[in-house]
């Protein structure tokens, strides 16, 4: 029963997936939004690859957990390309492509490293607490660069309306999942619970980005001192 | 220690990113202006009240729903939750707090008559398409 709930999520996030980035091929904004659309086509592939793995060897297998961490890991790391695409929208008018391409390369590197001593660290117990670490880690990381470009859209006062929703909606995403990992860590008797959060947030990321994509229009503009929790 | 200091980092920075987000999606329909019948029918006319978000909600959901629409209307409706609970909690000791909560939830009830006009329409165009066929 428990696989069969995160087979329909997976599914229903697979297909909405894909049909964002069919849709931003036909629209022809795939360019414009390129990392976006490759995080999304890699995700749609990874969900159905689980799906295979999951239906193969089940829930509680070591092939469906381990293939569980490391690609979620991996999309982490491609999600932080698709923040960088942001920070690159957002800072498109300071001609500063050359310097986010380096902070990039020095962003994957280092999370790279980072990972590889976690693993290094963990050893043979790679499954239990230590890989639950190291994926708060990551998310913790997304959501510190996701602040970080939320402070720069409010700072440059950014009117794009699209790119604002698609950074908040980032940082709603980035924020819930390393908020349920670290939740996680604290208490892994509670295992039974934590099975069926990370399928369920995950639904939130494309759902808004389909709400971006569709529903606002490229040219829509709105002033980002109104979003502010804190009037400026 | 550290998972503890990650968590309350995370859950301050998804309150503000929610926030910020269902306010990013009111102001995105904030600028639509009612039709006279959608006025009529919620009794909202220039401004809405906090008040009416229950109300139209209920009228919201008597309409078929837009797949597109659904997921802002949730958000929105968990956002006029936190600011009950913000208004029943934190704005009875803050006072300022109070004027907030209430412009914010007038504004979300403004929200939900946008919807509900986007979904009048959807649906007489979908009776539109079904008469032709």
């Amino acid at each position: 029963m428990p696989g069969l709930v995160i087979h329909v999520l997976d599914l229903l996030t697979a297909l909405l997936q894909a049909s964002i980035v069919v849709v931003s091929f036909a629209r022809g904004y795939s360019r414009r939004y390129l990392t976006i659309n490759l995080y999304l086509a890699a995700s749609t592939i990874v969900l159905f690859l689980r799906y295979y793995i999951l239906s193969r060897h089940g829930l509680l297998s070591e092939e469906y957990i381990y293939f569980y961490y490391y690609s979620d890991a991996l999309l982490t790391i491609g999600l932080y390309f698709t923040l960088i695409g942001l920070y690159a929208t957002v800072f498109e008018e300071m001609k500063a492509a050359q310097y986010l391409r380096v902070f990039t390369i020095l962003l994957l590197i280092g999370t790279a490293a980072f990972s590889s001593a976690v693993v290094q660290q963990s050893g043979p117990r790679l499954i239990t607490r230590y890989v639950v670490e190291m994926s708060q880690n990551l998310y913790f990381v997304g959501v510190i660069l996701t602040y970080i470009l939320w402070g720069a859209v409010l700072k440059l006062r950014e009117t794009r309306t699209r790119v604002i929703q698609l950074v908040l909606s980032l940082g709603v995403y980035f924020s819930a999942f390393a908020g349920n990992y670290a939740l996680r860590n604290l208490y892994p008797q509670l295992h039974f619970v934590w099975e069926f959060v990370p399928p369920t947030l995950g639904c939130l990321l494309p759902l808004s980005w389909a709400y971006a994509f569709w529903h606002i229009p490229e040219d829509a503009r709105i002033a980002p001192s109104r979003l502010a929790v804190v009037p400026r | 220690m550290m998972a503890a200091v990650i968590f309350i980092f995370s859950a301050a920075a998804l309150l503000q990113f929610f926030i910020s987000y269902c306010r990013s999606l009111i102001a995105a329909s904030s600028k639509q202006v009612l039709s006279a019948e959608v006025k009529d029918v919620t009794g909202i006319q220039r401004f809405a009240s906090g008040d009416d978000f229950k109300r139209v909600m209920q009228l919201l959901q008597l309409c078929p729903e837009r797949p597109e629409d659904r997921n802002s209307v949730q958000a929105i409706d968990a956002y006029f939750s936190l600011l009950n609970f913000l208004r029943s909690t934190v704005a009875r000791i803050f006072p300022s707090m109070h004027a907030w909560t209430e412009s914010e939830r007038g504004q979300c009830a403004y929200f939900a008559a946008v919807a509900l006009e986007r979904r009048i329409s959807f649906s007489r165009d979908m009776l539109a398409q079904q008469m032709d066929a």
